[in-house]
């Protein structure tokens, strides 16, 4: 296989990055509020409330997020709603998003230690100024790292919407596979693609994990 | 059409009981690796372990099929997708070993050599037991992980629910129900399992935390 083919290969797989980096960013700017609503919701709405919201975050989380693309893309024109590939996707990201990181903000929430609360409770302050000033700065201290790491799981599993002809990077790395027959190459360079924003990401979260976790 | 699709639940079961049982053994050689006296092997470790997780499993599902046919290496869609999850599940179980092995007390093993035990059953009656116990929970949230992530087997041709459902939908345009099938059939499979770890892992923290 010749450098400069390969090299080439990567280059035209760029466009993908662009769109993949577009989906991962708006699926994680919509899902990470939902999951920051879902998780209040089912710690302290009313029961009927809380069971739904629960019910969302497994479907989010247990589904796998092949086959919810598949649900929106395939399923949803069947009652007579036709999405475009883009929009299926990013409904099928968001929610699995939001499934994921519900788990992680609720358990972040629960780690701040009950004798906050009490202290924030015993100075006067209001419901809301406890959540806002006591609870909120603690939580997201733990919360971060690991929603970073979703971030970076999300990127990655962006390359699931070939499937539905979305064109990030499988998709490019695909088409160029079957006009070109050398797919070894190609997919070659697309896990470069992906390896090479992976790993600096992966650091750049483990970095920033140590520096939170000096101040806990 | 219900009874169709899952039929393919059996290829679902077998691939993730097939590659969680040949990734959890070959995750012993990982972690050893990761944790070898030499450093040349350590290194090694790590890199696998980082080349594996840092590239999505679709690309290594393609990678392993479709690039490997060209180099005269055709497998079938189910050895390619056997190889492919075991390989990344032997990366992602070594790792979860080696947490569990960091929890483990030096005092342990030097106890064992005190008593003039062999490494093999330093290995097999001292270090396994105790290692297991501790990630016992995370090895099954893994195996829930990987039983979802076997729905891409259906990419390459497998025919398991989801491929199923695909062609259910080609034939009858019933799209929506075929796929709510296939989900909830997911559902059902890891919402129990989901369960029985958190109740592990709850009892073990009762029974194992000193404070």
């Amino acid at each position: 296989m010749q450098a400069q083919t390969w090299f080439g290969y990567i280059w035209e797989l760029l466009p993908g990055v662009v769109t993949a980096l577009e989906l991962t960013g708006i699926a994680l700017a919509l899902g990470y509020p939902l999951a920051l609503l879902m998780a209040l919701l089912i710690n302290s709405a009313p029961r009927p409330i809380a069971w739904l919201s629960i019910a969302f975050v497994e479907v989010g989380r247990g589904i796998p997020l092949l086959v919810l693309l598949y649900i929106f893309y395939q399923g949803l024109p069947q009652i007579d709603i036709i999405p475009s590939a883009m929009n299926a996707a990013i409904t099928a990201f968001t929610w699995s998003t939001a499934g994921y990181a519900t788990e992680i903000i609720r358990s972040s929430l629960q780690s701040v230690p009950n004798g906050q609360l009490e202290a924030a409770s015993s100075v006067g302050l209001s419901d809301s100024d406890r959540f806002r000033f006591v609870i909120l700065p603690q939580a997201a201290r733990i919360a971060i790292p690991p929603l970073m790491g979703l971030a970076i799981i999300m990127f990655q599993l962006t390359s699931l919407a070939y499937v539905i002809a979305v064109s990030e990077v499988m998709q490019a790395a695909y088409f160029l596979g079957t006009k070109t027959f050398n797919y070894l190459p190609v997919f070659l360079a697309a896990a470069a693609v992906y390896a090479a924003i992976t790993i600096p990401a992966s650091a750049l979260v483990t970095s920033i994990e140590r520096r939170l976790a000096r101040h806990v | 059409m219900v009874l169709y699709i899952l039929q393919g639940l059996i290829w679902t079961v077998i691939i993730t009981v097939g590659s969680f049982a040949i990734g959890s053994l070959l995750g012993v050689a990982v972690a050893g690796a990761r944790t070898a006296a030499s450093k040349i092997v350590r290194v090694l470790g790590r890199i696998y372990v980082e080349i594996i997780r840092s590239v999505p499993p679709l690309v290594w599902l393609f990678l392993v099929f479709f690039g490997l046919a060209e180099i005269g290496l055709k497998l079938t869609p189910f050895q390619a997708a056997m190889l492919t999850f075991s390989v990344i599940a032997s990366a992602y179980l070594g790792e979860i070993y080696r947490g569990g092995l960091a929890t483990l007390g030096r005092g342990q093993i030097e106890a064992s050599n005190s008593l003039g035990l062999s490494r093999l059953d330093l290995l097999v009656r001292i270090v396994s037991p105790q290692v297991f116990r501790t990630v016992s929970p995370s090895m099954v949230t893994y195996g829930i992980g990987l039983m979802k992530d076997s729905a891409l087997a259906s990419t390459i041709g497998v025919v398991e629910m989801t491929f199923r459902a695909n062609q259910v939908t080609q034939n009858t345009g019933q799209g929506l129900a075929a796929f709510a099938i296939v989900g909830g059939a997911y559902l059902l499979l890891s919402i129990p399992l989901g369960f029985w770890a958190r109740g592990v892992d709850e009892k073990m923290r009762k029974k194992y935390v000193v404070n």
